[in-house]
């Protein structure tokens, strides 16, 4: 049976990576969920732009982070912070679709 | 100010996330009884958008800006322990600088200080830049345009982020509070540390935990105090309040916030590099990071922020509680804005509207996966920037106006399809900025950051 993200990680936040940029971060509970979702490819370039419904070439980073057992996925923003129409100057709540992954 | 005789380890006190977030008495009061060398502060951000840079305004509040400054002058300068502010008002242009030194200056006298102080400018000329431009030599960061002369010329208060060189010359010339411009954060923490022969690669590092205060501690904190210890071959970090400790997971976790590669830290002039750190927990709530190294750049490059002026903006804010308008939203709002568009191209009338709309995708706009809302009312927020204020006004009038007596299809509630919770119902937000640099641009001499030394 699939599970769910929330399962596996205590944190799943998203962030202005200055103000073209937007930074996802999911941090692993325990070291075994971190290797059990880099071995696997659980989360990849091309779900996190299904995701998002972004272009694949819009997910410009996805890389593994030993020491706080994470995985940070770096986005282009649609619209650069504060530029008129945009809706969250801070990108600190993005992250919803992230809680649709399962395992 | 140097110290004479460098110790075998250097402490810094960091106060708190940004000035003006506050931090507990107590918590500061436990760092100077650890006999910091160096109360270091970061009191900037690109964080709360482009207005504040371009409207010359601090997003920080100024009684909280000068709480937070009362107690670590009148500490620091009794002591003799020098006080270092980086991105002065938030943003660090001279209109920001010029607004902390006023704070400085009424807390100096408020409490009968005297002490020497640094005010080091990080505004770059225009002239500057297009020099660079013409040659080639400014280059985008990632997902940023290039940058185009139209969008310099237009541009207005551009800063360049300072790396540690100018703060050592201001420590160096004798100083006991330096006041700088637009910042690298971890510089203000590492400029003294690294001057008196500590590793550069921990101090940048440390510095750039530091700069947050306590928020990478566990349970976080942008409104608490951190020391960190420099040592010969690491760096260790403790919380000043015994609610919060310094893990490893804490630690490390904080390396990644806000940042798109957590390994490779990019600077002026370098890099910080940490895939060779290690993180181990030393009891007691401290963390000691090992491993740090730093990469110089063959070029010495600063980071450009500028900002444009993009209009004015008017705003209006209502909400709906119909569930035939709910279930029609994206159509209704389709065609209210074309039928807005055809007067403003009728009446030769600049501007653009966007609506808001939370319950349905007012969050995440073109991001949200969920294309279907399953609110039972919405709100919406009127957006209109237009190239004047009253521009502004009339469009973001019409748009409500239109809005509130349109009648879309399947419509039962005929007297107005919008709530108000507030008349006026439209609000002037001011002049609308965008960020127009964020750049790169090679330095070869420090001198575009002016140091101005005054007595106080």
């Amino acid at each position: 049976m699939k599970r769910n993200i929330l399962q596996a990680a205590r944190v799943i936040r998203s962030k202005n990576s200055g103000p073209y940029e937007l930074t996802l971060d999911i941090i692993f509970k325990n070291k075994r969920y971190y290797d059990l979702f880099q071995k696997r490819r659980i989360v990849t370039k091309k779900s996190v732009a299904a995701l998002y419904q972004r272009p694949v070439r819009d997910i410009l980073k996805l890389m593994y982070f030993e020491p706080a057992h994470a995985l940070k996925i770096t986005l282009r923003r649609p619209i650069p912070s504060g530029h008129p129409g945009e809706s969250d100057i801070y990108g600190a709540q993005q992250h919803a679709p992230l809680l649709r992954i399962t395992f | 100010m140097i110290p004479k005789q460098a110790d075998k380890e250097f402490r810094v006190l960091s106060t708190t996330a940004i000035l003006g977030y506050g931090f507990p008495e107590a918590s500061f009061m436990a760092g100077m009884r650890r006999n910091p060398h160096l109360i270091a502060v970061d009191a900037g951000s690109t964080d709360p958008g482009p207005y504040y840079l371009g409207a010359g305004k601090s997003f920080t509040n100024r009684a909280g800006v000068k709480r937070d400054l009362r107690l670590m002058l009148r500490e620091g300068v009794r002591r003799g322990i020098p006080v270092v502010i980086g991105s002065a008002g938030g943003s660090g242009a001279r209109p920001h600088v010029d607004w902390c030194e006023e704070i400085i200056r009424e807390i100096a006298r408020e409490e009968k200080l005297h002490f020497k102080m640094a005010i080091v400018y990080a505004d770059v000329d225009k002239k500057r830049i297009r020099a660079h431009l013409r040659k080639k030599e400014i280059k985008p960061l990632a997902c940023v345009p290039p940058l185009t002369a139209e969008a310099l010329d237009a541009s207005v208060n551009l800063v360049a982020q300072m790396g540690i060189e100018p703060i050592q010359r201001a420590l160096e010339a004798g100083c006991q509070v330096v006041l700088a411009g637009r910042c690298y954060d971890p510089a203000v923490f590492a400029a003294l540390p690294i001057r008196l022969g500590f590793d550069k690669a921990l101090a940048l590092h440390m510095g750039k935990i530091l700069e947050c205060a306590a928020i990478a501690a566990t349970p976080g904190s942008g409104a608490d105090c951190a020391l960190g210890t420099l040592t010969e071959d690491s760096f260790i970090l403790e919380a000043l309040n015994p609610k919060r400790k310094f893990t490893k997971t804490s630690t490390a976790a904080h390396t990644l916030y806000e940042k798109s590669d957590p390994y490779h830290l990019p600077g002026p002039g370098g890099a910080i590099d940490l895939t060779q750190c290690t993180f181990t927990e030393l009891g007691g709530g401290r963390v000691e990071v090992k491993g740090s190294r730093y990469k110089a750049t063959p070029t010495y490059f600063v980071k450009l922020e500028g900002v444009r002026p993009a209009g004015f903006r008017t705003i209006s804010i209502a909400g709906t509680r119909d569930p035939i308008m709910i279930k029609g939203i994206d159509a209704i709002l389709e065609n209210v804005t074309a039928q807005v568009d055809e007067i403003l191209k009728r009446e030769k009338i600049g501007g653009r509207i966007h609506f808001h709309v939370y319950g349905k995708n007012g969050v995440m706009g073109a991001l949200e996966p969920e294309k279907k809302t399953r609110a039972y009312e919405l709100g919406i927020v009127i957006e209109a920037v237009a190239p004047t204020p009253d521009g502004a006004d009339s469009l973001c009038s019409l748009t409500r106006s239109t809005l509130l007596h349109y009648g879309y299809p399947g419509r039962i509630s005929t007297a107005g399809n919008l709530a108000f919770p507030f008349s006026p119902s439209d609000v002037r937000m001011g002049p609308v900025y965008e960020f127009s640099v964020y750049h790169l641009m090679p330095v070869a001499d420090q001198a575009i950051f002016p140091m101005k030394i005054v007595r106080i």
